[in-house]
This record gives C-alpha cells, sequence and structure tokens, in this order.
C-alpha cells in the first residue's frame, strides 16, 4: 500500500472517529470531573498527533528540501 | 493598590518585555525585503511551531472558549478544538509543505505570486488583494476588540476618577490603542522575525496562563470533582447544545489555516522541509494543553458557587465573554489575575502581529512591486513600503474598533468562512494538473457572491446561529467554489505546458 493511500486512509478513519456518536448523550464523568465525551476528544487529539508522528516517520514525502532548492 | 490596578501594572510590565524583545530581535534583522517578509527562510522547527500555533489561537482559545462551553456544553472542545487538531495538521501538511518547496524554489513571499504564476494570470492579484484584505480587517478588530473588552471587564471600578464614563474601567478604546501600538512597534523594526520571536514568548505566556487559571479555579471550588459535580449535567454532553450537521460541517471551518495569508507568510519562513514535523506533531497537543482548561472552566461555570455561600460566580444575565474573567477574578488573587490577563492578551496580540506584517508583505509585493515593476524598488524601500502600509493599516484597523464594535465577534466565523470556502482553489492549484485560470476566476468570483448572500441572509452577522438547512453557512460557499472550479477548468483550455512543468515537473 502506497504513504499517500495511507495517509488519505488514515485522515478518512479520524473524520469518522471525530464524529463521536458514542457519547453524545452519555454524562457520565471519567475520573470522577471529566465528562467522557471530552475525555473522548481529548484521546481523539492525542490518537491525532501520534497519527502525524507515524507520517513523520515512516510517510514523509521524499526530495521537498531538494524541490524548494535547499543544499 | 486595588485589585485592578494590580491587573494594569502587571498588563503594563508585560508589554514593555515584549517591545523589549522586539528590540531585541530587531537586532538579527539583517536589513532586505527577505528578511523582513519571510526572515531569509532561516527560521527553526521550535520557532516554527510556536509562532505558527500562537497566530492560528486567537482571543478565541481562551475568551471565546470558556464562553463557548459555559452557553453550548464541552461539546465544544469537539466542534472547535479537536476538530482543528486533526485539520490544521492536514493543512500544513497538505498545502503548507507543499508551497514551502514552491515558495523556496521560486522565490514566492505571498499567496498571490504562487497564484499568479499557477494560473498565469497578471491580473489575480487585483482581484485576490480586496479580499484576503477585507476579510483579514474583521478578523483583526476581533482582536482588538476582544483585548478592549476584557481588560475593562477585569478592571471594572478600579479608576472611578479616571475613568467615570465607563464606571471606572479602562476604556475599550484605550486598550485598543496600546496593543494597537505595541504589535506597531515590534514589527515595524523587525517584521516577521520579530513577530515569530514575541509569538514564541506570547505563546508560552498564554499556554501557562490558561493552565495556572485552571489550577487556582479548581482549588478554590475544592478541587475537580467538587468542581464538576457543582456543574450543570445538560452542559457535560453534546446532544441539545450542538446539532450533529453543525457539529459535522463545522469541520470545513479549520480549512481557513489553508488560505490565511499569514499562515503561508508564516510557513515560507522555515530553514527545511523537515522543520515541518515537529509542527504537525505538536500542533494537536498544543491545542488540547490550551483548550482542555479553558473548556473546563466554563463547563464548571455553569453551577459553580462562591465559595461558603449560595451565590453563582457567575450570575445568569452576565455576558458569556466575561466567564473567564468573573471565574478568575472572583477566585484568584488580583496579581494572578494580572497574570491571567496577560496571557489573554499574549494570545490576542500573537495574532494581530502575523497579520499586519502579511498585509504589509501583500500590498507592497502585490500591488506596488508588481504595478510598477520590480526595478524601481531597491529592498531598502521596499521595507518601508510594507512598514508605510502595515502602520496605516494599524490605523484603520483601530478606528474601525471606534465605530462599529456591536457585532464583531459574530463576524468572526464569517472571515474564517470565506478564507475556509477557497480552500479548494489552493488544493487544486496544487495537486490538479487541469485547474485553469478561468475556473480559479469563475469560483472566485462566484464563491464571493455566496458568501455575500449567505452573509445578507444572516442579518450581516446578526443572526450568530444561522446556519444553512442545518448546516454551517460555509458547506454551500465550499460546495460553490468546488463546483464552479471543476466544472468550468473541464470547459476551457488546459494551462499551457510550461506552467505544467513549472508546477508539476516530470521525474
Amino acid at each position: 500500500m502506497s504513504n499517500k493511500l495511507l495517509i488519505f486512509l488514515f485522515l478518512i478513519v479520524l473524520l469518522f472517529l471525530h464524529q463521536d456518536f458514542w457519547f453524545k448523550d452519555d454524562p457520565s464523568l471519567v475520573f470522577g470531573f471529566l465528562p467522557v465525551t471530552l475525555a473522548y476528544h481529548m484521546v481523539f487529539t492525542v490518537v491525532a498527533a501520534i497519527g502525524w508522528l507515524m507520517v513523520v516517520k515512516f510517510a514523509w514525502p521524499k526530495g521537498l528540501d531538494e524541490e524548494g532548492g535547499d543544499s | 493598590m486595588n485589585a485592578g490596578t494590580t491587573v494594569v501594572v502587571i498588563v503594563a510590565v508585560y508589554l514593555t518585555l515584549l517591545i523589549g524583545l522586539g528590540v531585541l530581535s530587531s537586532m538579527k534583522f539583517r536589513g532586505g525585503a527577505a528578511d523582513y517578509f519571510v526572515a531569509s527562510r532561516s527560521i527553526g522547527p521550535f520557532i516554527l511551531f510556536m509562532t505558527v500555533f500562537g497566530t492560528t489561537m486567537t482571543a478565541f482559545a481562551m475568551v471565546g472558549s470558556t464562553a463557548e462551553s459555559f452557553e453550548k456544553g464541552v461539546g465544544t472542545y469537539g466542534k472547535l478544538a479537536s476538530a482543528s487538531a486533526l485539520v490544521h495538521s492536514a493543512s500544513f501538511f497538505l498545502i503548507g509543505l507543499r508551497l514551502w518547496a514552491l515558495g523556496k524554489k521560486h522565490g514566492y513571499m505571498t499567496q498571490i505570486e504562487f497564484f499568479r504564476d499557477r494560473f498565469e494570470s497578471r491580473c489575480m492579484g487585483y482581484l485576490l488583494f480586496p479580499i484576503l484584505t477585507g476579510l483579514l480587517i474583521p478578523y483583526l478588530l476581533v482582536g482588538l476588540l476582544g483585548s478592549g473588552s476584557f481588560m475593562a471587564g477585569v478592571t471594572r471600578g478600579a479608576f472611578p476618577e479616571a475613568f467615570a464614563s465607563t464606571g471606572g474601567s479602562v476604556p475599550p478604546w484605550l486598550t485598543s490603542l496600546i496593543i494597537s501600538g505595541v504589535v506597531l512597534s515590534y514589527i515595524f523594526m523587525g517584521g516577521v522575525r520579530s513577530a515569530a520571536w514575541a509569538n514564541t514568548f506570547q505563546t508560552l505566556v498564554f499556554m501557562a496562563m490558561a493552565l495556572l487559571a485552571f489550577v487556582i479555579i479548581s482549588v478554590s471550588l475544592g478541587g475537580f470533582s467538587a468542581a464538576s459535580a457543582m456543574a450543570d449535567p445538560a452542559k457535560a454532553i453534546r446532544v441539545g447544545n450542538i446539532s450533529e450537521l453543525s457539529f459535522f460541517t463545522y469541520l470545513l471551518i479549520p480549512l481557513s489555516v489553508g488560505m490565511f495569508p499569514h499562515l503561508f507568510q508564516n510557513c515560507l519562513t522555515a530553514k527545511s522541509a523537515k522543520n515541518f514535523k515537529f509542527m504537525l506533531i505538536a500542533h494537536p497537543l498544543g491545542i488540547m494543553v490550551t483548550w482542555i482548561p479553558c473548556i473546563l472552566i466554563g463547563f464548571w461555570a455553569t453551577g459553580a458557587l462562591m465559595p461558603g455561600t449560595e451565590d453563582p460566580i457567575v450570575p445568569h444575565s452576565a455576558p458569556a465573554n466575561a466567564v473567564l474573567g468573573l471565574m478568575v477574578g472572583k477566585l484568584a488573587t488580583p496579581i494572578l489575575s494580572g497574570f491571567v490577563a496577560a496571557g489573554v492578551l499574549a494570545a490576542i496580540m500573537s495574532s494581530l502581529d502575523s497579520q499586519f506584517v502579511s498585509l504589509g508583505t501583500m500590498f507592497t509585493r502585490d500591488i506596488v512591486v508588481h504595478s510598477f515593476g520590480k526595478d524601481r524598488f531597491n529592498d531598502t524601500t521596499m521595507v518601508w513600503l510594507a512598514r508605510g502600509f502595515i502602520s496605516f493599516m494599524v490605523l484603520i484597523t483601530f478606528l474601525f474598533s471606534l465605530a462599529e464594535p456591536r457585532q464583531v465577534f459574530t463576524l468572526g466565523v464569517w472571515c474564517f468562512s470565506g478564507y475556509a470556502s477557497l480552500f479548494p482553489l489552493v488544493f487544486a492549484a496544487i495537486y490538479w494538473k487541469r485547474v485553469t485560470k478561468a475556473g480559479a476566476y469563475a469560483a472566485i468570483f462566484s464563491t464571493a457572491v455566496v458568501w455575500f448572500l449567505l452573509f445578507r441572509a444572516s442579518g450581516y452577522g446578526a443572526n450568530g446561529d444561522y446556519l444553512l438547512s442545518g448546516m454551517m453557512p460555509v458547506t454551500g460557499m465550499f460546495a460553490t467554489c468546488i463546483l464552479v472550479l471543476v466544472v468550468v477548468s473541464l470547459m476551457t483550455k488546459s494551462p499551457s505546458n510550461d506552467t505544467l512543468e513549472k508546477f508539476f515537473p516530470s521525474k
């Protein structure tokens, strides 16, 4: 599977996960103070950052510095 | 010394430090247009992240997020913050990185220079400049007015003799004037390099102050659990507060970062493509660290009582934008209130500076130099032209802030929608060979018309809850842009082979 396809799939999955159909009407509190939908989106944010870490590590486009004329 | 005076003293010390930093960074100024406009493309990964992050986080990140959470519940984080965490980094990767490479290769300093070449149109700047500038002015006004109203709130009753007409508060016009003057002073000296240094400092300040406010308030309310137990449970869920369609279509709004002229310019300052890596990973985390404390403060404010009493901290009649100020003001010491006020102003100024510099750059490069010829101006003249236009725009924005402050906060989302709706233009310019000049012109015109029609339908921004069939209005503009861009491009002649080879070189 190409890097471009992987990145595309990664964005589509995140887009779906963002919609949060699961906790949108659940008033329970995680750790006694954090509304569950808020906790979910915090985890989502961390997952997004980890996803970008993966992109940076394994799918970074090659030759951009050369293309930009960098030495 | 009363509480308001303490706040003013702390803010004054902070602003003085900022001017000092401006002087320090201007010593690094190398004197040419390339340094003033794009810092000689020399910025490293940490400062790149801090300046881009600081620029995207406005007054809304602290004051507005608390207010939205208070009114619409904690779903605000998903709607505004985690959506941005996803879309911003994607835009930096898909758009910013590619534009950086093209900018470095072909010497671009503004978006319009890129679009002019890509769409083979010498006149495109005359259409895009007023649109990009026109959308930026209300965005600037949001910052200035935000600073004015926040300082008025935290200094209420502090100066009854000096400012009797405002009930003893520092008048909003005075705060706006001082903030404008401070921002102008450091960008006047060092351009985008000074803005980058100042943004780095200011981003650290506002992130730290958001956390500080969070800790103080939670301790005063008896801890995290006690604070959440007092809050309105209806605000702990999304249902009943934010509709599904508006939640989903709001994802289009953060695409505006792909078309912001100031972010384009910030991206061009990077020394290397590798410098974007840190930003892609850190940006979502930065959003979380800044927003979560304010979202929880807004949530807690829905039911928080003054310790030991039955009195609500936020009265029912209080405007939502005053929630952060009230929570900090009533639960923290004046010194801590002063630090938080400095943090709010830092968030505001870290956006204003880059925006003003980009206006000066666009005017100089896209209008003056393009119209009269590159050879007519040396580097020094170009820098002075930019400084002159920036000073003029600071003055104009300040005067606007005196004239019509009532609805400007609702205008913010319309500015963002305008930029976001032009996102397909920049995306197609980078990735679609077949997009044409006629397609680009038709898309810009039709999107502008749809923007205006929807804006009018919202009562020129008066109806802050205006939706288009349940969706954010940006959806209609965005769809129009894509449709017209694709249809007209396919109906008209492809770009020349020279242009295609320039932007899509064969490997």
